[in-house]
């Protein structure tokens, strides 16, 4: 689907997006984190699945960064391979090409037993769609919560103190500590798997549609937490099908398409700006509560020019 | 395109003079209320709206609002226990309260029709889904097995499939959900109803697919004067396709009006709330309100 006159990104995304940010005249902490070391730094990426004769391309020529207190959003539609960016990043699956280094250790090549050092000094964590696939359903909240904080050797009355904290900062009431996750409404227990994410404070939190599966209010709920984390210098990877989540908390928005990132930039101009087809059709395609109809006509020629 | 035209005047005759909204309504829901006879509760509190071909009517609302009850409502589909306690619908002028199971039959798929949010549900696996959508010609038009297939064929093409000929001769697990949402749009709209329910029909879609199946109803509802009533949790779906909007919450309708009128100058702080979640986290968050006074 490359012609002559491709939009896409050229080299290094980071340095298109950078550019962009610098040129936003928004009061946003993007220019200064730029100068931060970043917590994620993942170049060249790919990532093959299935035997070597029937190998299939799930990612290609991925380069993203994301530094400290910043919001990365990564949207990407069925098959554009962004569960599989988030899996990479977790160690989950093994990258054919590329790096990835996390808080300035390069990971590309770990063994499950680094990934476990890893995830156990708290660097990173996760959030999943699905947060039954993050707790374990035969502990109970409590539990679950307090179990990262033993396995780094706090006491008992330090790891109870902050599971309390963190609770409250999800807005959880600590009447649910000793309930099992099946015995909360999906909005809860999404809630209790972000504080599970979040009490060893980690540096980078990867989160794969986080509130696909929740109803308006809980995401307004999840989404106002995850704001709130910036804060604290968390870096966050939001990775959505769903435009209208990421554009509400991303500070940068990177477009996967096709297992490539095919634009990266401040949210506001990737939102307001699209430069390369796929994004034009993805922001014309979601209905806003201003949407004209003069926009079917754009998303045909859009959808003809992509062969889709 | 214009296979769609031809196809689209074949589905059924245009209304005439329904660009003046002046024909008479297709479906007139009355203060519907709806009980639960088991629990003896009243689960939807008054649900009112008129519908005329070529129009759009929309219901928003949360799970457990009502909106889906009242769409069972108006199909003859109400689960067991559940009844219209109040009020009265009316398809084409006619009372539905007293049909008999084959009258309803012979109103469904022919009159009312619906698609819902998870096709895969609602077609076969083992048998292809070409001959699914032929399955209703034959049975609601009396068409002939070749003639059938034909139509078929047609209508998968109308409904934008690309290879018509190969998705007709395709099982349920070889096509994609948006593809399965069109076969069932085919389906649907094959015995040339007069009104489609399209019930969180692109819910569980990619957002490119939502919009082409969005469009997709909207070019249906153009060239054929079918009258649509979509239901969405989400205000913006609604907003893009309807000429009218009930906002509906807990089993009552908190406000119903023109879709801009609701969208600029909302009276109810439910659907301020609404709107105030697509300012904060939604794309209007950036895109500038185009023009529309």
């Amino acid at each position: 689907m490359s012609t002559a006159g491709d939009p896409r990104t050229a080299g290094d995304p980071r340095t298109a997006g950078d550019a962009r940010t610098a040129g936003d005249t928004s009061p946003s902490h993007g220019t200064g984190a730029a100068s931060a070391e970043p917590v994620l730094r993942i170049e060249d990426l790919a990532v093959h699945y299935g035997p070597r004769r029937r190998r299939r391309r799930a990612l290609h020529g991925v380069s993203l960064s994301v530094t400290p207190g910043e919001t990365v959003g990564v949207i990407g539609e069925t098959g554009s391979g962004k569960s599989t960016l988030a899996r990479a990043a977790l160690g989950l699956v093994r990258a054919s090409a590329g790096s990835i280094a996390v808080d300035g250790e390069d990971v590309t090549s770990h063994g499950p037993r680094q990934w476990r050092a890893l995830r156990r000094r708290g660097v990173i964590q996760y959030v999943f769609q699905d947060p039954l696939r993050s707790l374990d359903p035969d502990l109970t909240v409590g539990t679950s919560l307090a179990e990262p904080l033993l396995i780094q050797g706090r006491d008992r009355d330090e790891a109870d103190r902050r599971v309390r904290a963190f609770l409250a900062r999800v807005r959880l009431d600590p009447d649910l500590l000793d309930r099992l996750p099946g015995e909360l409404s999906g909005g809860q227990r999404q809630r209790v798997a972000v504080a599970r994410a979040l009490v060893t404070e980690p540096r980078l939190v990867i989160l794969d549609e986080p509130v696909s599966a929740l109803d308006s209010a809980n995401r307004v709920q999840i989404l106002d937490i995850l704001k709130e984390l910036r804060a604290d210098g968390v870096a966050l990877v939001f990775i959505s099908h769903d435009l209208g989540s990421v554009a509400g908390v991303a500070d940068r928005i990177a477009v996967l398409y096709q297992g490539e990132l095919v634009e990266t930039g401040a949210a506001r101009d990737v939102i307001s700006a699209p430069r390369h087809p796929y994004t034009r059709l993805l922001v014309r395609s979601a209905p806003t509560l201003h949407s004209a109809p003069a926009d079917r006509a754009e998303r045909a020629a859009l959808r003809a020019l992509l062969h889709i | 395109m214009s296979t769609l035209s031809q196809k689209a005047a074949a589905i059924r005759q245009p209304a005439p003079g329904n660009a003046a909204g002046t024909a008479p309504p297709v479906l007139s829901v009355r203060d519907v209320r709806i009980t639960d006879r088991a629990g003896g509760r009243e689960i939807v509190h008054g649900v009112g709206f008129t519908l005329v071909p070529g129009r759009t009517v929309g219901i928003v609302g949360e799970s457990g609002s009502g909106k889906t009850l009242t769409c069972r409502a108006a199909l003859g589909i109400l689960p067991a226990h559940f009844e219209v306690s109040h009020g009265s619908i009316e398809i084409e002028g006619r009372d539905i309260a007293d049909l008999s199971p084959a009258q309803w039959t012979a109103l469904r798929g022919s009159t009312i029709s619906a698609v819902f949010q998870d096709p895969a549900s609602y077609l076969n696996p083992s048998i292809t889904v070409g001959a699914q959508v032929a399955e209703v010609l034959r049975v609601k038009k009396g068409v002939g097995r070749r003639a059938a297939r034909r139509e078929a064929v047609e209508l998968l093409d109308a409904v934008h499939l690309r290879d018509p000929e190969l998705v007709y001769g395709q099982y349920v697990h070889e096509l994609s959900g948006g593809m399965l949402q069109r076969v069932l749009i085919a389906a649907a709209v094959a015995a040339g109803p007069r009104i489609l329910i399209a019930d969180e029909a692109t819910t569980a879609l990619d957002v490119t697919v939502q919009a082409e199946i969005l469009d997709l109803l909207a070019d249906l509802r153009d060239r054929t004067g079918l009258a649509l009533v979509v239901v969405s949790h989400d205000l913006a779906v609604v907003a893009q396709l309807c000429d009218e909007v009930l906002v509906m919450r807990e089993g009552e309708v908190v406000e119903h009006g023109p879709t801009r009128e609701v969208l600029h100058h909302p009276r109810h702080d439910y659907t301020r709330l609404l709107i105030a979640e697509h300012q904060q986290y939604g794309l209007e968050k950036y895109l500038a309100v185009e023009e529309d006074a």
